[in-house]
């Protein structure tokens, strides 16, 4: 087969803007998210939470709730089976021990944050399950909690765990304390870099644990049949890491679970793991029932996600002539409850943007009495950055160095080594400075009191890893494309463009889906903007089988060699008699006379590592009375590599930036000295509304990745990450005052305005 | 002894009878009761307004009415918006200017946008923003919301005209 113009830059799919084909079922309240599946002779289990963030459970009677008229059965801790330890890989998460998984799901011996699951019942109807919970009797001995990084890490700290291992989440740790891994990252002669530098400046910064903030809660049903088969529904970003984490912790075989993944409501990194699926399936085994479980917006704010509090301190050296010579990071994170939070993420990203010869980074993974943290959108990125580009902007400022320029100095390049060692990727990082040097945002002018501008630039990485795909060819030319692929945001479409693009028929001819776990081969969950770049590269192999054997049944047809076929767009042409042409919609149709339907599938890995930039630039008015921060003006400049539905991409940077903004301003878990949290609803865990934003404007850059076929770059996480340090910034050449607490909220804001 | 009261009323313009718990909210049997599940639940408590409907012409949260005070009214949810197979020009608007992502939110979206046109046929934006202010996205940063809010306003009105 000849193909021709293909992945030409003359596209006619990628880069257009087709409606997407769930938008239908989503504007008329057709679509099928967890919460509106429904199965017959169903029971609904709820789960009693601790109240104390750390205490030995000394014992548990559900005798009363047993007895309450339409309770059906009780599952407590014991219920679980007892595994081994077992270091599994959790993806963007790192490795976990499955045992924190277990406990996580359901407490044993001790609960270890306000909000730990440690009994549950399933009842004929919610409103009984919950009032049963409320007659279980649990006597605990309550312990001291830690809820903070500084003291889980001072040296006199009680270990939370008994069996701690340090660093078993990422490598084995060589300094650790009671509760703290070390990951250390570095490279020169730290001593010699700041010997080099004419100034050198050191600050602290400190970051609040917050929330993804999904819409949608967590939301299950699970069956557990008389066979054994366990079918669980439910909105997941990754169907085959619920069944791989569920059959470790019920130690069960793999091949017993099958996942269906239906719409998620939100999910942002929150939704990769199991809560309530191993709690459900031992209540439906227990009572032959499928039973469905919810949590309520308050069990979602006490424990699940949340994204790390972190305590920040950086050094950094800079020659006069605004080289940097040397930095010196210091990153502790919480880990949440277990070990294993995401800060080896901004260990190998927080500085490598730029070149800085000499460079040490020590991140410490910390648990403190605090829900098991998760991934959140570039997990720990926004907060590193925070502290790393306002530093930054200092030194800048200190030179007197326009801020684009300083960067522009010190800027890492195609080519260039990156901390952890490895050379960067093809990307133009100069395209990305200069777009914002020339745009008209950054040369506006910015007048008024209490008003200033702010510039963050950020690098991350893209996830490669496994997907799988599978295209179907219909006999009516139409073809079914699926994947493992959660969709959260459209990428059904972007899939679908990526083959029709391939197969050079119209989009609309292809009908997506995500399947489940036993239709479609392995793949990793939709995390590290992940999706439209790895499984794209997928689906865009799988589509080329497909146009080989499509053109090999056009060579049966006109018996001639099949490399006498050429394909463009869609058309099937005799080399050798260029009367003989057929349309896809043609050959399909005689696929049955020439040996049956074509279907396709495929598992690939795709590399990771694939740079990601960005910048954002925003303007502010800050209320000197009220601390308030207002947004006057918000532009994001992202290199997505290709846009391959410039829409979709727009609206994943302008949501990743307010999300950031969110974290920026507002956003904050209050847990008091006792470690309860005090804002568990979405009134008092305030995140941005329509009526706090203006417009969101949006520069896309397009520097190819080599890696994907057409050039791809994920676009999913980027924009979270430097809304923060922009804010900061834009606070400080409003007035003077450099904030080092996040969130920047007017409580804040007018404390540093007082010390001025 | 019998636990659920009657009550009779009218959804989406039909007369409907239903039985329910006094304690389930309106959301709840809008969803469990009748099947309705275009209404979505996001906090229960009155603060994310994924459950937004209108009872009687004023723009409620679902969970926070009880089912029972239903009663005699009148209650249009996401269901209604779409006659006949033709979308609201709300629905149209958001789908052609990708006014939602992951979509839990987006029924509340429209309901609470189609308070807002018919008290407001000409919203400016801060308008938008502030009839949208009730309802919670984390998925869009609500850019791309309000500029379909305001393409279908500009429908509507030429609709109308």
């Amino acid at each position: 087969m000849k193909n021709r113009e293909n992945f030409s830059d003359k596209m006619r799919v990628v880069g257009t803007r087709p409606v997407r084909p769930d938008g239908l079922d989503k504007v008329t309240g057709r679509a099928r998210f967890s919460d509106d599946f429904h199965l017959s002779n169903i029971l609904y289990g709820k789960v009693l939470r601790s109240p104390h963030a750390h205490a030995r459970i000394i014992s548990i009677d559900t005798s009363k709730a047993e007895a309450l008229p339409g309770v059906h059965a009780v599952v407590i801790g014991s219920d679980f089976p007892l595994i081994d330890h077992q270091m599994v890989s959790q993806g963007e998460a790192g490795l976990a021990d499955m045992r924190d998984i277990s406990d996580n799901c359901m407490a044993k011996d001790k609960v270890l944050y306000d909000g730990h699951a440690l009994a549950s019942v399933a009842a004929d109807s919610p409103h009984i399950a919950e009032e049963a919970i409320k007659l279980i009797e649990v006597e605990y001995e309550p312990l001291l909690p830690l809820m903070d990084v500084c003291s889980a890490m001072a040296v006199d700290a009680t270990p939370i765990h008994e069996h701690f291992i340090p660093g078993a989440f990422i490598a084995p740790s060589e300094e650790y304390s009671a509760n703290a891994s070390t990951i250390k990252m570095g490279q020169g002669d730290l001593k010699q870099g700041f010997t080099e530098a004419d100034h050198i400046i050191e600050r602290e910064f400190t970051t609040e644990t917050i929330h993804q903030g999904y819409i949608e809660s967590h939301i299950t049903t699970v069956n557990y049949d008389i066979n054994g088969q366990i079918t669980i529904w439910t909105g997941t970003q990754g169907q085959f890491e619920v069944r791989d984490n569920l059959a470790d912790v019920l130690d069960i075989p793999v091949g017993k679970i099958k996942v269906i993944p239906l719409e998620v409501g939100g999910a942002f990194g929150g939704k990769d793991r199991i809560y309530l699926e191993p709690v459900a399936a031992l209540l439906s085994k227990k009572t032959g029932r499928p039973v469905k479980m919810s949590m309520r917006r308050d069990e979602v704010l006490r424990a699940t996600g949340p994204s790390p509090g972190s305590y920040i301190r950086l050094k950094m050296g800079v020659k006069s002539d605004g080289t940097l010579t040397a930095a010196d990071v210091h990153l502790a994170y919480e880990a949440g409850a277990y070990a294993g939070g995401p800060v080896f993420l901004p260990v190998i990203s927080c500085t490598t943007r730029y070149n800085i010869p000499n460079i040490r980074i020590n991140g410490f993974d910390v648990i403190v009495n605090k829900p098991k943290t998760r991934p959140y959108r570039a997990p720990g990125a926004p907060q590193a950055m925070f502290a790393v580009e306002q530093v930054i902007d200092e030194l800048a400022q200190l030179l007197g160095i326009d801020p684009v320029d300083f960067r522009m100095k010190n800027l890492t390049k195609t080519g260039d080594r990156l901390l952890p060692g490895f050379p960067c990727q093809p990307i133009d990082t100069e395209m990305m400075l200069r777009t914002v040097k020339e745009h008209e945002h950054y040369n506006a002018p910015l007048d008024g009191p209490n008003r200033g501008r702010g510039l963050a630039y950020a690098m991350w990485f893209n996830l490669g890893g496994i997907s799988s795909a599978r295209i179907s060819v219909n006999s009516d030319g139409t073809v079914q494309l699926s994947t493992a692929s959660p969709d959260m945001s459209g990428t059904r479409m972007t899939l679908s463009m990526q083959a029709a693009e391939v197969l050079g028929i119209d989009v609309r001819e292809i009908s997506a889906n995500v399947s489940d776990s036993e239709s479609i081969g392995f793949s990793m969950p939709t995390v590290g903007s992940r999706t439209t770049f790895a499984t794209g590269i997928v689906v865009c192999e799988v589509a080329e089988e497909v146009l080989l054997q499509m053109a090999a049944r056009a060579a049966i047809l006109w018996e001639i060699d099949p490399e006498q076929v050429l394909v463009s767009k869609g058309l099937f042409t005799n080399l050798s008699n260029s009367n003989q042409q057929m349309s896809f919609k043609e050959l399909a149709g005689k696929m049955h006379e020439t040996g049956g339907p074509i279907t396709v599938h495929s598992t690939k890995t795709a590399p990771s590592f694939i740079p990601l930039i960005g910048a954002h630039l925003v303007d502010v008015e800050v209320d000197p009375e009220t601390g308030k921060v207002e947004i006057l003006r918000y532009t994001a400049f992202q290199d997505v590599g290709k846009a391959v539905h410039p829409d979709y991409v727009e609206g994943q940077m302008q949501g990743a930036a307010v999300q950031g903004i969110g974290m920026a301003l507002n956003e904050e878990l209050f847990y008091d000295s006792e470690g309860t949290l005090k804002n568990a609803s979405l009134l008092d865990y305030r995140m941005p509304t329509a009526l706090d934003l203006p417009m969101i404007d949006t520069v896309i850059l397009e520097s190819p990745n080599p890696a994907h076929p057409y050039g791809v770059r994920g676009c999913g996480e980027m924009s979270i990450i430097p809304p923060a340090a922009a804010l900061a910034n834009a606070i400080h050449n409003a007035t003077g005052v450099r904030l080092n607490s996040m969130p920047m909220a007017p409580h804040k804001v007018c404390a540093a305005l007082n010390q001025q | 002894m019998s636990t659920k009261t009657h009550v009779a009323t009218t959804i989406n313009g039909e007369v409907t009878e239903f039985l329910c718990e006094p304690r389930q909210s309106l959301l709840e049997v809008l969803r469990d009761v009748l099947f309705l599940t275009g209404s979505k639940e996001g906090c229960n408590d009155g603060n994310c307004g994924a459950c937004s409907v209108i009872v009687d012409g004023v723009l409620i949260n679902s969970c926070c009415m009880l089912g029972v005070e239903a009663q005699n009214s009148s209650v249009f949810t996401v269901e209604s918006l779409a006659s006949e197979g033709d979308l609201h020009p709300l629905q149209k608007a958001f789908l052609e200017e990708t006014g939602l992502q992951c979509g839990i939110c987006t029924p509340g979206f429209l309901m609470s946008a189609k308070a807002l046109l018919e008290k407001h046929p000409k919203p400016d934006e801060q308008q938008i923003r502030y009839w949208l202010a009730s309802n919670l996205c984390r998925c869009t940063g609500y850019d791309k919301i309000v500029r379909s809010v305001m393409k279908a306003a500009d429908v509507v009105a030429e609709d109308k005209a």
